[in-house]
């Protein structure tokens, strides 16, 4: 058993799929971060048989949750202060997410106007389906280009 | 200010008074012959697109005002780089109301989020273009009397057609419409249409020959079905027959279906055809500009005693 020691301040994102903490570990930027992060694979978890899990040592208003919540809002986010969980966040799906991935279809007025903004609304909440506000092409976490 | 950029920005109810204006607007073109005087419309088109650019230049000329524009981006400023967001705040200088045409999907409703004149957009690659569908539903309420109680055959490339997906969406507001899809396999309307008509419970068949549902249908509306959407030559050869409308098929058809097409035609229905008291093609151009007559003067919010 693997012992990754409490933090003082941040984040402890818990229940990640399996195999998915490196991808959110890039989309969220803590590499650009100053700050102590544990990358926990493959823990075991009652719940999900095998689980991911990142420890955040940062500020609290540092993360967007909007990325996390699109990437898998199953995730759990248990707030750390003074090395106790003060909250534990749940995440929704964001109605719109702006600037996070890039719109694939080639036709779209994105692709030639480089200043716009990326933006998909939430246009399936069940399949957890977004669509470009432009040109309403499909995207999802899993076949998102991401900018 | 209001924009359209899809044919569902107008809630069923504000439709029925766009085409109350228009059938008013058929019926009294003199009343409206000096509607606009003093206004500009500024044609946008950033790719060719001969029949509605003078649809909407027509309707501004009927109405007493006058046009300016561009009818490729070879001769705007988009040639030298310029986004639609600053094309779009220098043509609010210059004009009153804008209809845009642009090969990228969205173009238009960019111009309108930074416009400060109303902008129409006439198409924006295969995504939407919403004075089509305006125009066919005021064709089928003007000749049909109603929207709604009919079974409509849409007939032809039911896979890239964006006309016939923007139809489809408009349609499915009112009541008791039953649609035949009229297709081959390769062409067949996306799934995502025939799950969306499923989950609402509006009933639907698909079928592969128009002569399989025509004693039903009293809608009948047409589509190219081009050479290029196919796989191979072949198929092309053995399906195309399937998909032209000739005398001889509409012997089945009912005395008042309507025949409906969002022009140009190739092959698809025959000349013999276009004398039918029931080919109503020509004149669904005619209620085009009425139609943007209509649009343009709710637009412009100009009220007409």
């Amino acid at each position: 058993m693997l012992n990754v020691g409490k933090i003082e301040e941040g984040f402890v994102l818990d229940h990640i799929e399996a195999g998915k903490s490196l991808s959110i570990y890039h989309h969220l930027q803590l590499d650009k971060l100053d700050c102590t992060v544990a990358i926990i694979k493959n823990a075991r978890s009652n719940k999900m048989g095998k689980k991911d899990i990142l420890k955040v040592e940062c500020d609290i208003n540092t993360l967007d949750l909007d990325i996390l919540a699109f990437i898998d809002h199953n995730i759990t986010v248990n707030v750390i202060k003074d090395g106790e969980i003060v909250d534990k966040k749940e995440l929704v799906l964001p109605k719109e997410i702006r600037n996070v991935i890039k719109c694939r279809n080639p036709r779209c007025i994105t692709s030639i106007e480089q200043e716009l903004p990326h933006i998909f609304v939430l246009a399936d909440e069940a399949k957890e389906i977004y669509r470009c506000k432009y040109c309403e092409e499909k995207a999802s976490e899993s076949t998102a280009t991401w900018k | 200010m209001r924009h359209l950029m899809n044919p569902l920005d107008f809630t069923v109810e504000e439709l029925d008074q766009l085409f109350d204006l228009a059938n008013d607007i058929e019926t009294h073109r003199d009343k409206y012959a000096h509607a606009c005087e003093g206004k500009k419309l500024a044609t946008c088109f950033y790719e060719p697109s001969t029949r509605t650019r003078l649809s909407f230049e027509a309707a501004m000329l009927n109405l007493g005002g006058q046009v300016l524009g561009f009818s490729d981006a070879g001769s705007s400023s988009a040639a030298k780089g310029e986004s639609v967001s600053d094309t779009i705040r220098i043509i609010s200088c210059y004009a009153d109301i804008c209809a845009m045409r642009h090969p990228k999907e969205g173009a238009p409703m960019v111009a309108a989020s930074r416009s400060g004149i109303p902008v129409i957009n006439a198409g924006d690659g295969g995504h939407q273009h919403p004075t089509q569908t305006l125009t066919d539903l005021l064709t089928i309420r003007s000749l049909k009397g109603h929207l709604g109680d009919f079974t409509i055959g849409l007939c032809g490339d039911l896979k890239f057609g964006r006309t016939v997906h923007s139809l489809i969406n408009a349609l499915i507001r009112y009541p008791n419409i039953r649609f035949i899809f009229i297709s081959p396999p390769e062409l067949k309307v996306p799934d995502y249409i025939t799950d969306m008509l499923t989950e609402k419970g509006i009933p639907f068949e698909e079928v592969i020959r128009l002569e399989d549902c025509m004693p039903q249908l009293d809608l009948l509306y047409m589509t190219r079905v081009q050479k290029e959407r196919f796989f191979n030559e072949e198929d092309y050869v053995r399906l195309k027959d399937f998909y032209i409308l000739n005398k001889e098929k509409l012997e089945a058809a009912k005395e008042d279906m309507l025949i409906l097409h969002p022009l140009p035609r190739v092959n698809e229905i025959s000349v013999e055809v276009d004398d039918d008291p029931r080919a109503v093609y020509f004149k669904q151009a005619q209620y085009g500009v009425y139609v943007r007559m209509a649009l343009i003067l709710t637009l412009l919010e100009i009220e007409v005693k």
